[in-house]
């Protein structure tokens, strides 16, 4: 038998997705793995959004428009993350978070 | 006579030391600024004294409104009366002496001169504004040179010296914005001095405001306690930082004082008067003994600075129009003097290389000019007649004595007291550097004042000699402004 | 009428002197600077003793009586309205009296100098300061206004200050010339709130205006002014005795006279003119000025001046006998004989036949202006001569320099009181008017006049007779013509000075006053002088033992008076230990410490708060997170559960 998704499947989906994105954003020392959670906590935002416009709006496009938003910023993100992960690489051999801890006091 | 123009000069002659290629030019585009400046602070006390003359007796002379931000209602308004005159006066001479004492500056000359420039054009704007918003610009303006200026070109703990003076001030400048802007909000909206001094401020808001307005002012012009800026700042600066510090940066403080605190808030001078009082007779007194125990020449003159401009606040405080003149006239007296006095430790102190009182002695045989200075700027300090010095101590005298009371009566002499202890200072000071036997025999080989050095003192001297000797047109200048401040005072 | 312009020119002159040589001695006049000096005065004592003549023979007097004039006053600083300073001219018989004085004193001066002072380095410098002090000199004598004489007094104060401190490499001039200064400022203090005092009074700062309010018991101003009182005495009061600390301080009265021995470091020339015979006489001349109102409203204080006077005279006397340095000899003196003019003012009263103390005083002024110059301009002499100041040094000298010994001794049987010599008349006048006065301090005034010739004979004996011949033994002798030349003029002076009729010009109200001579009277203090004379000639005529023996035999006395009392140990303890010590030192420490202390407290907090927090500043991107997320949470359990 098949269940039709509701609501709140779907906003549990969002949540473990966003606690997983959490989770990995503090516990990994790799920043290309951070930048992944980082991906899946929007993603869960994402997942939010389209749940609600379903559900609770449906046949408004807001919620949708959001989310194509947020994938091209998301994008945009990815590379100047990227870009940053790279010239870091390049200056400090390492692209380990505990590594890249100038910024301080 | 329009007064951008003593905006204007300042500000081409900084702009042009920042275009300029080399050190000479540096200094000869400085000196020419500051000589202009000098002309047109000239050619306003003319043009002032001839509107008086003739008959204008508005309380601002030569105003101009411009709009700023008109939503906000701040707006550029300029105005002179005799008060502003004076001290105008008074910062284009020292502007030129601390150009010429600084002529052997050798590190970084153009930002050094710069920097200079800058600080005069905050003292100039400073004293023609009539817009506290633009008035506080101007002290801001000020303030910062004098960070760098110690910071850069000190000598001794100058990192110590110039953070603490600039956090002292600027702790100042945050209670005055904090004041201005209680005036701002509880008077409908105004920044506007003259609109300000016709507004009807309930007494609970001065009595609020004024501590708040007098004090910020007051840390500027070495207020006891809040004094302490002024000796370091003082002695770790360079020559010309030190005479702007106490020749027009202490002013800035004592004409805010009396402009800002005393005349737009009557009320709350009334009910803190005698705090004040209470506050610049301990400083007259206080500093002049401190000044005994000092060792440095920098250190003496400093202390001593605390307790001459004690002075002014002592006769702000008598609230009488004698008083408040012989304030403004210490204000103007003590900052040609000080500068004086400072620009002749420099010159001491490059030629000896030490400040030490103790270091020197029988100076007078190898720099006849120099000791000769010394010696006119000590008479002048514990207040010989002649000088300018002993007209504006007798005028706050004669004020303060028209207080009838014992309050005042104590205050007053206990201030008189301070003249005795001023004599002992200045004659131990002068008596062991300049007379005396030689010290140390590598002083024998020292020089006099070249020919900048001898100018600088030259120009100062003409100042204090002018208020000495003639001290009629002084007053006229500022005995009518005093009125009007008495005027407000005493809710005409 | 007078003519301000003449009467200007005296003061101007000296001070036209001043700017002179003070801007351009040191290059171009370097030379020359004594004549020019010596030329401008010149000029002046000539239109003043013109101004004189005319004044006492021409104009001054109408209807019998001297007026006071004043040809020229100019508003100089206003203080508000009726109150302000004044430049101007004073013309009346004690400033007149004072004008002759002052330029003939200071020509002299002038001229010896250039003797005396040939070859000095600052040459040119030293009559510019002379030109400064006669021309503040001449302004105090002539002003119009207390505030204006005030000027005037510290001027003369710092001119001294300099001309004490002319030998400044030498630390004991430079330590002097000091406490000349600080210890008339203190009095001066006390002169300046005096003025303040009675011109809150009076309303006004003009002489002739005060005294006018200040005496007459109908003026508005005498009558508030009375119902003051403070400590008991009434303002007015306080106000007269604080002027008159003003003038105790500059005349060196006891206790203020400690500057004034010290005050011998400068030039022997400069000790005749300002330590001798002008400046010091400066507070004489204010109460005289004053006097109206010391005698009529505050009678009380005049009787403290008659004490102080007379309490002054004797304790100067009597150090005077057991110093060695004859310039200080002659400072005691000079010190004593200011205290006689006191006194003599402190014994008179207001008007006609009491008031005999007021000329007495004043004649004796202008006597002893000339005898004491004398003595001074001859030790000067003996000085430049012998080198030293050392009586010890001394001895014998009546071969080698008979023109100095002939005036020295006038000027000695002057100031002891031997018929018929200038002091005899004035001291005659002075004893008298203690006499109809207060007689305990008429006898005190005839033992010091008894000790006077005593000591100035000592002094005559020592250096002219004593020993055999001089060690030095030179040919030089004499200083000149030069410095010849004021001695005669000053000698012939103190001889015949006392034949003026002094009375005729100078009194109280303006009124002459005839002065009765008493025969019988002048027998006691005439046979005490010649007593004194004698006893000195008996000790010192010739080189012996009886002064040691003396003076062992007197012991603590002797050695207390050597020691000038201990007056200047214990100024030394106030001001070393207590003023530095406990006052100054511990001001500064708690300005350091304590103000500065708490500032700087300020300071260090901020930076230690700081210090701690700046950790969480770690630069560690997760940590920031988990900051970041915590505030989330914190914020999301506020919105929920607390601000629903």
């Amino acid at each position: 038998m098949t269940i039709e998704p509701g609501l709140y499947h779907l906003l549990f989906i969002s949540t473990a997705l966003f606690f997983i994105g959490v989770y990995g954003f503090f516990t990994r020392r790799n920043l290309i793995t951070m930048l992944m959670s980082i991906e899946l906590i929007l993603n869960s935002v994402n997942l939010n959004f389209i749940a609600f416009d379903k559900y609770l709006w449906p046949g408004k496009m807001d919620g949708l428009f959001f989310t194509v938003f947020i994938i091209a910023i998301a994008a945009a993100e990815a590379a100047v993350a990227i870009a940053i992960i790279i010239n870091l690489y390049r200056s400090h051999q390492s692209i380990d978070v505990e590594n890249a801890e100038d910024l301080k006091y | 006579m329009n007064l951008l123009l003593l905006i204007g000069a300042p500000l081409l002659t900084a702009l042009a030391v920042l275009l300029s290629r080399n050190k000479q030019q540096v200094k000869w585009i400085s000196l020419a600024g500051s000589a202009v400046q000098l002309a047109l602070a000239f050619a306003l006390l003319f043009a002032f004294r001839q509107e008086r003359a003739a008959g204008n007796n508005a309380q601002m002379l030569f105003e101009q409104h411009y709009k700023l931000f008109e939503s906000l209602n701040i707006n550029f308004h300029f105005g002179v009366d005799g008060i502003s005159v004076a001290m105008i006066l008074l910062t284009s001479f020292v502007v030129i002496a601390g150009v010429l004492v600084s002529w052997n500056v050798e590190k970084m000359t153009k930002e050094f001169y710069f920097l200079l420039l800058l600080l005069g054009l905050g003292a100039y704007g400073f004293f023609i504004s009539l817009d506290l918003f633009i008035l506080f610009f101007f002290l801001e303006i000020s303030v910062i040179p004098k960070y760098l200026l110690i910071g850069i070109w000190g000598s001794g703990k100058k990192e110590y010296s110039a953070n603490k003076l600039a956090l002292m001030l600027m702790g100042g400048s945050a209670l005055i914005l904090v004041g201005m802007l209680g005036l701002y909000f509880t008077t409908g909206y105004s920044f506007d001095i003259m609109t300000l001094s016709k507004a009807n401020i309930p007494a609970a808001t001065q009595n609020l405001l004024f501590p708040l307005l007098f004090v910020g002012f007051g840390v500027f012009t070495a207020l006891f306690p809040l004094h302490t800026w002024v000796p370091d700042g003082h002695s770790s600066a360079p020559t010309a930082g030190s005479m702007f510090l106490a020749g027009i940066s202490m002013k800035l403080g004592g004409y805010g004082c009396l402009r800002v605190a005393t005349y737009l808030l009557p009320e709350g001078a009334k009910e803190y008067a005698n705090i004040i009082i209470v506050l610049s007779a301990i400083a007259i007194l206080y500093g002049a003994f401190a000044t005994m125990m000092q060792k440095d020449l920098k250190y003496i003159n400093a202390y001593s600075s605390v307790s001459h401009v004690g002075f002014s606040l002592l006769g702000i405080g008598m609230l009488t129009q004698t008083a408040i003149t012989g304030a403004l006239m210490q204000m103007v007296s003590h900052g040609v003097m000080t500068a004086l006095f400072f620009a002749v430790i420099g010159m001491v102190y490059d030629r000896t290389h030490t400040r030490m009182v103790a270091e020197m002695g029988g100076l007078m045989k190898m720099m006849p000019f120099i000791a000769t200075v010394f010696f006119i700027v000590g008479l002048c300090s514990l207040g010989l007649p002649g000088f300018s010095g002993f007209v504006a101590e007798m005028t706050v005298f004669m004020g303060s004595w028209q207080n009838d009371d014992a309050f005042h009566r104590i205050a007053t002499i206990a201030a008189a007291m301070s003249i005795v202890v001023t004599a002992v200072y200045i004659l131990r000071a002068t008596g062991k550097t300049m007379m005396g036997p030689v010290v140390n025999a590598e002083h024998l080989q020292l020089g006099d004042a070249k020919w900048n050095e001898k100018l600088a003192a030259i120009i100062l001297v003409a100042g204090i000699v002018a208020i000495g000797i003639a001290p009629g047109w002084l007053n006229d200048l500022l005995k009518p402004a005093a009125e009007e401040i008495m005027n407000r005072i005493a809710g005409k | 009428m007078p003519n301000a312009t003449i009467i200007a020119l005296i003061p101007l002159l000296p001070l036209a002197g001043f700017l002179l040589l003070g801007l351009f001695g040191r290059k171009y006049l370097k030379t020359s600077s004594g004549i020019i000096g010596t030329a401008l005065l010149l000029t002046s004592t000539i239109l003043a003793l013109y101004t004189a003549y005319e004044y006492f023979f021409v104009y001054g007097k109408v209807n019998g009586i001297y007026q006071q004039l004043t040809p020229l006053k100019i508003t100089w600083l206003e203080f508000s309205k009726g109150v302000s300073i004044d430049m101007g001219l004073m013309i009346d018989p004690i400033s007149v009296m004072m004008l002759v004085v002052v330029t003939l004193v200071s020509l002299m001066v002038h001229i010896y100098s250039i003797g005396y002072m040939k070859g000095e380095e600052r040459f040119s410098t030293y009559y510019a300061f002379l030109g400064l002090f006669t021309f503040s000199m001449l302004g105090l004598v002539l002003s119009t206004n207390i505030f204006q004489i005030y000027i005037f007094w510290e001027l003369v104060g710092v001119s001294s200050f300099l001309l004490i401190g002319y030998y400044y490499n030498k630390p004991s001039a430079v330590a002097a010339s000091k406490k000349a200064f600080i210890v008339t400022r203190f009095a001066d203090l006390g002169f300046l709130i005096g003025i303040l005092i009675l011109s809150y009074c009076s309303g006004t700062l003009d002489f002739a205006t005060l005294i006018q309010r200040l005496t007459s018991p109908e003026s508005n101003e005498f009558k508030t002014a009375v119902t003051y009182s403070f400590l008991g005495a009434s303002a007015l009061t306080w106000g007269a005795a604080l002027v008159f600390i003003g003038g105790a301080g500059k005349s060196a009265m006891f206790p203020l006279h400690i500057w004034l021995p010290d005050a011998m470091e400068g030039p022997t020339p400069v000790s005749a003119l300002i330590h001798a015979a002008t400046m010091v006489v400066a507070g004489v001349y204010l109460v005289a000025r004053l006097f109206p109102v010391f005698a009529i409203t505050t009678p009380a204080v005049l009787e403290i001046i008659g004490w102080v006077g007379a309490i002054s005279a004797i304790i100067a006397a009597v150090i005077a006998c057991t110093q060695t340095d004859i310039k200080r000899v002659l400072a005691y003196s000079t010190m004593s004989q200011i205290g006689y003019m006191m006194f003599a003012l402190g014994v008179a009263k207001y008007g006609a036949e009491p008031a005999l103390g007021y000329t007495a005083s004043m004649f004796h002024l202008f006597t002893h202006a000339m005898f004491k110059a004398l003595l001074f301009l001859g030790a000067g002499a003996v000085i430049h001569y012998v080198h030293s100041n050392e009586m010890n040094d001394m001895g014998g000298l009546r071969k080698y320099m008979p023109i100095t010994h002939i005036t020295f001794l006038i000027a000695c049987l002057a100031i002891a009181g031997v018929p018929p010599f200038a002091g005899f008349f004035s001291k005659e006048e002075i004893l008298l008017a203690a006499y109809q006065d207060n007689m305990a301090i008429y006898w005190i005034a005839l033992i010091t006049s008894g000790i006077t010739a005593f000591y100035m004979f000592r002094l005559y004996f020592t250096i002219f007779w004593n020993k055999p011949h001089h060690a030095h033994g030179e040919k030089h002798g004499e200083g000149g013509f030069v410095m010849m030349l004021p001695l005669v003029i000053l000698g012939i002076g103190a001889a015949a000075a006392g034949f003026i009729p002094f009375g005729e010009f100078v009194s109280s109200d303006g009124r002459p006053l005839e002065s009765h001579f008493h025969l019988q009277f002048s027998i006691l203090p005439v046979a005490l002088g010649l007593a004194g004379i004698l006893l000195a000639m008996w000790l010192y005529y010739k080189q012996n033992d009886k002064p040691a023996k003396l003076a062992s035999s007197l012991g603590g006395l002797y050695k207390a008076a050597y020691h000038k009392f201990y007056i200047d140990e214990i100024y030394l303890f106030v001001t070393k230990k207590i003023l530095f010590n406990l006052v100054g030192r511990p001001a500064a420490w708690f300005d350091r410490n304590v103000v500065d202390g708490f500032i700087n407290l300020t300071g260090n907090t901020t930076q230690a708060v700081s210090e701690g927090i700046k950790k969480v500043q770690s630069g560690k991107v997760q940590q920031y997170a988990i900051y970041f997320l915590g505030g989330v949470i914190v914020l999301a359990v506020l919105f929920i559960y607390i601000w629903k």
